[in-house]
């Protein structure tokens, strides 16, 4: 299950150019599935029958999508200009290796050298505008033919293990929703459920709203990652949520106040059978929940996270526990939904 | 017998229900309303509809029953509650203020000693006399709501109507006025739903699912309205307190249908009603998800002017209520022409 992680994290698909990981999910899916679709917004909709017919009612959700970078502007020299795609810290990116569009091309978010920086340069971050990708081109007509405007680009980083059940990987936000989702897929379901692996989540959600509307489901479980703050010098009450200490259950994000019922549902379902679990103990970020909750007639949300340290990052950090945790949490929450559907 | 304005809002201001949390206001509110009401319902969300049936066009009056508040986010170990905040709350205004969790337990917050000028939200804790973390978690859980634990009252003993003043006027002054409209609607060609409202101080959620599911032909929000007619203010509106009902024509999230700003005006002036005009260029109210709800939503707001609104002490005129009170039911009875 770790592997399919892994494989998923290798992928690149930025927000709006999600094919490539469209087309290995569905690839995936395929032979498990009763029906799967993309829609205009690229989201792909896959639906499973399950021992209990229960049709549209339950919607489990990831994004596909990821955070990263697209090509606004080449210089006369060659250099690549580029805008973020989503919330990335431009700290974090300077100096960092990077891959462009589907060919790969490899770049080098760049800086010039510290013998030539002054020390009143030092104490400031560059601004995004300043920086540029140096792919090696030695004018901006070969530049261009190798990466024409528009390109996206993604951050390398070769996903592993390392430390005391720990894994770090570029996009583990959301591929461990959409991993989760794929090994469910594989299995036999309590009641139908129909998996919404959505696009352009990084950009303000705007992929799930076409599914939500599409699908209009009663209940949805959206599975994602949520940051965590487990840091030196952060105090207890800015930390946030922990990888290793279970998946992270919501009652509200920045965006979501999730139904509440649902919420203790989660809570009953870990407690009662051993799983751990923990709660954001902070009000800070949002997924999908906030537009599929709002959708049509209104959707009862629920989401589950994997605490993930360095979000956006091109290295973060999570617990393999814990998604081992989620996906046994899922498995518990679509018998109690088939349980509770009539 | 029916109650008075400032009686419905003593009973409404002192039930709980801050965003998210509102099922105690939305169990009273449909208890007042029951008299009224043709059919009750609540919705996914928890959207409270009234329905007050006639054969003419669907109108959908909003007023959002839900407060700001706080939700308690962390309980550190000497038992001192963190908490994040439910709605626009700045801190401050509201440091050393008492306050009351769903159970009745009642704390303060209070801002780190550290702090100086700026105070920030998670720099400030709720102190409930726990006397540790174990203490504190038998009283309160994480995820727990804690509203102002401020009391309502009149300025005028000696006057019918005068000014209250009180939490939480927004957005229960604006249930106290659709309430008594309702009451006072009875020979109706409308189709009527009155509709309060959840979630709006954190973004207008509720009113989007309300208005996708009712598909009105029109709708009024009503709701406060900033005012700032005090020394020092900076005039980002347009009301005054005492001068009558507000009959927006755009705030932040809606610019109004210029059809149902002239009904309002054309009702107004039919029954001698006092009425401003509302233009706020801060803020948003549930007129803006209703507006674009599906094909789109001939949309007003009815406005009560209201000062230091957010704060644990907003004032309002009981002569505005009343004259928004006026207005709704004369809009409610009004000819609107089916779409």
């Amino acid at each position: 299950m770790l592997e399919l992680l892994k494989q998923l994290c290798l992928l690149n698909g930025v927000s709006g150019d999600e094919g490539e990981v469209r087309a290995f999910l569905r690839a995936q899916a395929e032979p498990y599935a009763d029906s799967i679709r993309t829609d205009a917004l690229g989201n792909l909709i896959v639906f499973k029958q399950g021992a209990k017919a229960t049709g549209n009612r339950l919607l489990l959700a990831a994004h596909m999508d990821e955070v990263g970078l697209i090509i606004t502007h080449v210089t006369d020299e060659g250099f690549l200009k580029f805008g973020f795609v989503g919330g990335v810290d431009r700290r974090i990116a300077i100096g960092k290796p990077v891959v462009l569009g589907s060919d790969r091309v490899p770049g080098i978010i760049s800086l010039k050298a510290i013998h030539l920086t002054d020390k009143a340069e030092l104490k400031k971050v560059p601004k995004t505008d300043s920086l540029y990708i140096d792919i090696g081109a030695g004018s901006r007509e070969e530049a261009l033919k190798k990466v024409p405007l528009g390109t996206y680009g993604s951050f390398v980083s070769q996903p592993e293990e390392f430390g005391d059940g720990f894994f770090k990987a570029r996009a583990i936000d959301d591929r461990i929703g959409c991993a989760i989702m794929l090994e469910l897929l594989k299995e036999e379901l309590p009641l139908d459920v129909t998996f919404a692996f959505t696009a352009q989540e990084e950009v303000g959600t705007r992929g799930a709203f076409g599914a939500a509307f599409s699908v209009t489901p009663q209940v949805a479980l959206v599975l994602e990652t949520t940051t965590a703050a487990d840091l030196p010098g952060v105090d207890s009450h800015r930390r946030v949520c922990a990888p290793g200490k279970g998946p992270v259950i919501s009652y509200m994000d920045g965006s979501t106040i999730y139904d509440r019922g649902l919420f203790e549902d989660l809570r009953r379902l870990a407690e009662d059978n051993g799983i751990p679990w923990q709660t954001k103990e902070y009000i800070a970020g949002g997924n999908d929940a906030r537009t599929i909750q709002r959708t049509k007639q209104g959707v009862r949300v629920a989401a589950m996270s994997a605490a993930t340290r360095y979000l956006h990052a091109p290295s973060s950090v999570a617990s393999v526990a814990d998604f081992k945790n989620m996906q046994e949490l899922t498995r518990l929450f679509l018998l109690d939904q088939a349980r509770q559907a009539n | 017998m029916s109650l008075s304005i400032l009686e419905l809002i003593s009973k409404l201001t002192a039930v709980h229900g801050p965003s998210g949390d509102e099922r105690a206001i939305r169990e009273l509110i449909a208890e007042l309303a029951k008299p009224f009401a043709d059919e009750i319902t609540s919705d996914v969300m928890g959207n409270l509809v009234v329905h007050k049936k006639g054969s003419g066009p669907k109108i959908m009056f909003a007023a959002h029953m839900d407060s700001i508040g706080l939700i308690v986010t962390h309980i550190e170990k000497e038992g001192f509650l963190r908490v994040g905040k439910l709605g626009g709350i700045s801190p401050k205004d509201v440091l050393n203020t008492r306050v009351r969790f769903k159970n009745g337990v009642r704390g303060v917050l209070v801002a780190e000693e550290k702090t100086e000028d700026k105070v920030k939200l998670e720099d400030c804790y709720i102190d409930i006399g726990a006397r540790d973390e174990e203490q504190a978690r038998t009283l309160v859980q994480v995820g727990d709501t804690a509203v102002y634990d401020t009391a309502v009252y009149n300025t005028a003993v000696a006057e019918v109507n005068g000014r209250v003043i009180s939490p939480y006027l927004d957005g229960r002054i604006a249930c106290a006025v659709l309430l008594k409209a309702m009451e006072q609607v009875t020979a109706r060609e409308n189709d009527l739903y009155f509709v309060f409202t959840v979630q709006e101080e954190v973004g207008t959620r509720g009113a989007k699912t309300a208005a996708w599911t009712i598909d009105p032909d029109y709708a009024i929000a009503v709701d406060v309205t900033d005012v700032d007619d005090t020394p020092g203010a900076a005039r980002y509106g347009t009301c005054k307190l005492g001068c009558g009902a507000g009959i927006k024509v755009m705030d932040h999230s809606v610019i109004c249908h210029p059809e149902v700003v002239d009904a309002l005006e054309r009702c107004a002036r039919d029954k001698g009603i006092a009425v401003q005009r509302d233009i706020l260029r801060a803020g948003g109210t549930d007129a803006g998800p209703i507006h674009v709800s599906r094909t789109g939503v001939r949309t007003g707001g009815i406005s009560i002017p209201c000062r230091y609104v957010h704060t644990p002490a907003e004032i309002a005129d009981l002569n505005d209520c009343a004259a928004c009170v006026e207005l709704a039911v004369a809009f409610a009875r009004s000819q609107m022409t089916a779409i």
